[in-house]
Order: C-alpha cells, then structure tokens, then sequence
C-alpha cells in the first residue's frame, strides 16, 4: 500500500509529518478555546439568571 | 437583505452555527481525498522523483498563507471604515490560521528544496517575503495581545495589515519582477502549458479546496469564540459596576 518514495521518503514523510502535526494543532487549539470560552459566558450568564 | 446584517453579533452566531458543521466535514472529506489521492496514488515526477507529493500540502499552505493575510485586510479596512466589531474580531480570529498555513509553506518549501535546490533556505525573493509576511503575523498577534482597549487594538493591528499587505502581495508576485530567485513561478496557471499536468493538478485541486475549507471552518469557529470573550468580558465588567 505505502507508495515507494525511494531515496526521497525522509523529505516526503518529514513533510506530511510536519504539516500534519501543524495541521492538527491549529484545529484542537481552535476547538479547545471555544469550549473554553462557551464555558466560561454560561457561567457568567447562569450567575446573572440567578 | 444586506452583507452588513452578519456585523450584527447575534445573527453572525446564528448563521456561523448553522454553517460550521458543514463546512468542517466538506473540509475533512476534501483533505482526505485530495492527500490519500496525492499520496498514494500519483507517479512520481520525472525530475523531482517522489518530492513531487510535497505539492499537495506547500501550494495549499502557501496560497492560503497569502489569501488570509487579504482576508484580513478586507475586515481590517471594513473595521476602520465602518467600525463592525465582528469585522475586527474575524480578522484577529484568522492571524493564528495564517500563521500555520506560512509554517507549513516556509517548512515543506525547506524540505522540499534541500534535495531539489541543494540548500534549505536562500535568500530568495518569494521565500525572503514569505519570512517577512510571517512575521508580520507574530507581530500582528502579540499587537493584539498587547493592548488592552479592544478599540485600539482594532486600529493599530488594522494599520499594521494594511502595511503587511506589501508583502503578502510581494510574496504572491515576488518571482514575476525579481528574476535571480531561486523559487519557480506559479505552479497553476490557466495556461495548459504553463499548469502542472492534470495527473498532480487534479488532487491538488481537493488539496487546495480542503485548506480552503479548513480556513473557513476554523475562522468561524475562531469568531464565535472572540465574540463569547468579548461577551463574557463585558458581562463582567458590568457586574463589577453593580
């Protein structure tokens, strides 16, 4: 199934691996302080309503 | 029905909401297909040998590392002509997006040139700009986080991307006008002979289409979470005043 990348797979793999990393760090970051932050406005609302 | 009604936070959150998930899975699908396909399922190239794969990750990155910079430059102006706060906050929201996508160009770009170009790095023209565009994110992001007032901020980081756009537009057309760089033109080209063969163009495009997908998905979800910081911020601010 892994295509043959002969004497250039380090470059290829480091690559995708790099970016993929990047990639996947961004989108759990993002979603991380969102739920962070929709948290903390409930809580802050709920006190208000209280 | 206007473009400017989305300045109004309530509605901006009411369609945002609606749109995110969709374009989250239309993102995951296109990325999926675009690099299994790239990957996989694509020779390599005569010249280039099988570095021809890092296609599918730099030009996306390096596309979308210029286009959110003037993407930020749109809101940045529609902040200091007409004052629409979620204008403002999508475009602190998109910096931290345009930072990832400039590493990974700046990144694969590196490791793609070593076996290709014989050195990581040259002081070339479009990797020279692309650096530059790349620190003007960090500088556009602590500007931000520098200052307290939301208002100031908005301003002076709307300058700041005004300034930067030099060389968001400079890194994109750098090779047109500066001929000792060691970079190549553009890879897509409506011209057939100049646009990389449909073998690789066809899942770069999913590539292309992915990272554009992400972006927007990330910038949405980015906004509503500026807009619920700033929210919670002043609902605090006023029960301190109670």
């Amino acid at each position: 199934m892994m295509p043959d990348l002969g004497k250039y797979a380090g470059s290829v793999l480091s690559a995708y691996g790099a970016s993929i990393v990047f990639l996947i760090a961004i989108v759990v970051l993002s979603v991380v302080q969102s739920r962070r932050a929709k948290a903390a406005l409930k809580d802050v609302e709920d006190r208000r309503n209280d | 029905m206007s473009l400017w009604e989305y300045a109004n936070p309530v509605k901006f959150m009411a369609l945002s909401g609606r749109v995110l998930p969709v374009v989250a899975v239309l993102s995951g699908l296109c990325l999926v297909v675009g690099l299994v396909w790239g990957f996989f399922f694509t020779p390599d190239d005569f010249r280039q040998g099988s570095t021809v794969k890092i296609i599918y990750l730099h030009v996306p990155a390096a596309l979308m590392a210029i286009n959110v910079w003037l993407m930020m430059l749109v809101t940045s102006l529609v902040w200091i002509i007409r004052r629409h706060h979620v204008s403002a906050l999508a475009a602190k929201a998109a910096a931290p997006i345009g930072v990832v996508m400039t590493l990974i160009a700046l990144i694969t770009g590196a490791i793609w040139g070593q076996p290709m170009w014989g050195t990581w790095w040259a002081w070339d023209p479009r990797l020279t700009s692309f650096l530059i565009l790349f620190l003007f994110y960090l500088g556009y992001i602590a500007l931000w986080a520098a200052i307290e007032d939301n208002d100031s901020a908005a301003d002076l980081t709307s300058i700041l991307c005004l300034v930067g756009s030099v060389f968001a537009l400079l890194s994109r057309y750098a090779v047109n006008f500066w001929n000792q760089g060691l970079h190549q033109g553009a890879s897509l080209s409506l011209d057939k002979e100049k646009n990389v063969a449909d073998v690789f163009y066809q899942p770069l495009l999913f590539c292309i289409a992915g990272f554009v997908l992400l972006f927007i998905a990330l910038l949405l979800l980015r906004t509503r979470t500026e807009i619920r910081v700033r929210r919670t911020k002043s609902l605090l601010a006023r029960e301190r005043m109670a």
